[in-house]
């Protein structure tokens, strides 16, 4: 026997079942799509990516191959006839200053700042999502300390310690990503604490403790997920971050060491040479100029898209 | 208020403190002593030179002695430059870098609030979208790929300027020339005008659409006198506690403009003394550099405390 009033809420299921509430993250990745500038962003990203992971099939120059036949020399195409020499041939960005073909080094260089960009924030995000977690929701003493920590290290030009860790122990990329990694964090912390505290208040937090879950549980299954959206904005502002650190670093030749390469170094080698080398200094430069406005781009239009302010 | 000063200052002594064990630690624990050779030296006097360094002392002893020094401002000596103290080299560099640093950092300020308030005022126009989208240049483009391409167009090939060819020397001091000081204060203070630009022109905009604005429009205030009397104050405000932040870029921004334009300040002393493994001199500006900020960070509390009156002292 089915009561009216049972069938009438089954009848209302269906109806629920049926106007699929949109969530969130659909209401975002709609708004993200209307975006021109971050979608032509991710797109120009991706080529750029794409570019530098088939690298060695895009020319048929190896990236450390000398030529000293072709030092300095200029792409064929390049407007200015009176320099030195023509390379001819696939060096489609000309030569560097002992004969390597600059296209395959400035992808190649593409290869670490890419690399060190997505590691070393994939460090500041666990330890910066960590702390700033744990911080928020032990609240109270625990917290202000935690938090106080963090302050007096934001007061420091951190920079300055990469730079004593480089010095001090000898340069090697898994440094470079930890050392990086370790100094990004601390916004993240600051951010993620906010939002745990917030979140802290919310009544699904009790239920899952009346219900018997362990706090490093409920941090896992409740808290993390819901602060994932400021997050994902802080993370894709961190990677440009990253990638001018480690640039800033091999500019000023405590990065990444020959014969390997990132913009840093090339643009480092093409300031020296931009008298006679123009497009030493010119190619490098335009690959990570625009790869740092790509992600600003997205980081603005991720931040529009997931700001409920905005709906 | 008194009082708030006064524990402020007290808060920073131990940051302070923080950074220079951190630093000596660093120092201790660093690969090598800083005077091993190719040369291997005979045992008296290897022992010698550790015991003129107190290196031959206990790690703990050592850290007491360059506590005791620190506060006496003697950063040791350098282990490079050798008839030199670390703080006689800081001394030699500061006024240069002091000299390009407070130039950048005042233009920076300037053009900042003008361009952020112009932007501010025409919100959504064509002039505010110019001038963010310059900011957005200004704040992706690193020091280092604009310090080089200004001194390829202003340096090498030079500008022609009403007829007359000028071209700015690409590096070099000259005893603080005017003509040499342009490149790199420009280089200098554009990341932090875009930044600062951006700065006040979301806070200005805050500001311009805020009750108390709205009724000195409503008393019939010109125009002017209120973004001049009412909008700029509170607008105004979130700079103050970006000056610490400020000091700490324009500090990061000097190792690469010293480095290109050869200007010897500290940070080139800094980037040759990373490169030569010169701990001392190294561990020596990092707290230099450390305790400005610091210093900064806390001059930005006090006045943001002073400027504005919601701020309780407690």
């Amino acid at each position: 026997m089915v009561t009216p009033a049972a069938a009438r809420n089954a009848e209302l299921m269906e109806l629920a079942q049926e106007v699929k509430g949109r969530s969130l993250w659909v209401d975002a990745r709609r708004r993200l799509y209307r975006n021109k500038a971050a979608m032509a962003s991710i797109a120009i990203l991706a080529v750029v990516a794409l570019m530098a992971i088939f690298a060695p099939l895009l020319s048929p120059y190896s990236f450390n191959a000398v030529d000293y036949n072709l030092v300095s020399c200029a792409p064929h195409w390049w407007p200015d006839t009176t320099v030195m020499c023509n390379a001819g041939g696939a060096h489609w960005f000309g030569t560097d200053s002992i004969g390597r073909d600059l296209f395959v080094r400035v992808l190649y260089g593409a290869r670490v700042s890419l690399a060190v960009g997505l590691v070393a924030t994939l460090v500041s995000l666990v330890i910066g999502v960590t702390y700033g977690a744990v911080a928020g929701f032990a609240g109270g003493r625990v917290d202000s300390l935690m938090m106080r920590f963090v302050d007096v290290l934001y007061s420091l030009p951190f920079i300055f310690f990469v730079i004593i860790l480089m010095v001090i122990f000898h340069r090697s990329m898994v440094l470079l990503f930890v050392a990086i990694g370790a100094v990004e964090w601390l916004t993240m912390a600051r951010i993620v604490r906010g939002q745990t505290l917030s979140i802290k208040q919310k009544e699904f937090i009790e239920a899952a403790r009346a219900a018997g879950l362990s706090t490093a549980a409920i941090i896992r299954r409740h808290v993390i997920p819901n602060v994932v959206g400021p997050v994902v904005v802080y993370v894709t502002l961190t990677i440009p971050a990253v990638i001018l650190a480690e640039s800033f670093l091999s500019f000023l030749g405590l990065g990444v060491q020959e014969p390997l390469t990132s913009w840093g170094v090339l643009i480092s080698d093409g300031a020296n040479q931009m008298e006679t080398a123009p497009w030493m200094l010119i190619f490098p430069s335009l690959f990570m100029a625009v790869t740092l406005f790509c992600f600003n781009f997205i980081g603005d239009g991720l931040r529009d898209a997931l700001d409920p302010k905005d709906r | 208020m008194l009082s708030y000063a006064i524990r402020r200052i007290l808060g920073a002594i131990p940051t302070l403190f923080i950074i220079v064990t951190l630093a000596f630690f660093m120092m201790r624990i660093a690969p090598g002593g800083p005077f091993d050779s190719h040369r291997r030296l005979p045992p008296e006097i290897e022992h010698n030179v550790e015991a003129a360094y107190n290196l031959d002392k206990p790690v703990y002893q050592q850290y007491f002695i360059y506590l005791d020094r620190l506060a006496h401002f003697d950063l040791g000596p350098s282990y490079k430059y050798k008839d030199f103290t670390v703080a006689q080299l800081i001394e030699t560099g500061l006024p240069v870098s002091a000299q390009i640093g407070i130039s950048a950092m005042l233009i920076a300020i300037i053009l900042g609030i003008v361009l952020g308030t112009l932007a501010a005022l025409n919100q959504n126009k064509a002039s505010d979208y110019s001038v963010m989208s310059l900011a957005m240049v200004g704040i992706t483009i690193p020091t280092f790929v604009t310090a080089p391409i200004l001194t390829l167009i202003f340096g090498v090939y030079g500008l022609n300027l009403f007829g007359h060819e000028v071209t700015l020397p690409v590096g070099g001091w000259n005893g603080g020339a005017f003509k040499n000081m342009i490149l790199p204060v420009t280089v200098l203070a554009l990341p932090q005008i875009a930044i600062i630009a951006r700065l006040v022109r979301g806070s200005m905009i805050e500001v311009l659409h805020s009750n108390y604005i709205r009724t000195a429009r409503a008393k019939g205030l010109p125009r002017h006198l209120v973004i001049w009397r009412h909008a700029l104050r509170a607008g105004l405000l979130p700079l103050v506690s970006y000056l610490g932040p400020a000091v700490a870029g324009i500090l990061t921004g000097s190792l690469v403009v010293e480095q290109i334009f050869g200007i010897p300040g500290i940070g080139r002393y800094f980037v040759q003394g990373a490169l030569n493994r010169d701990y001392t001199l190294v561990l020596g500006v990092v707290i230099a550099y450390a305790a400005l900020v610091i210093v900064m960070n806390l001059i930005a509390d006090i006045l943001y405390a002073v400027l504005d009156p919601r701020v309780r002292f407690d």
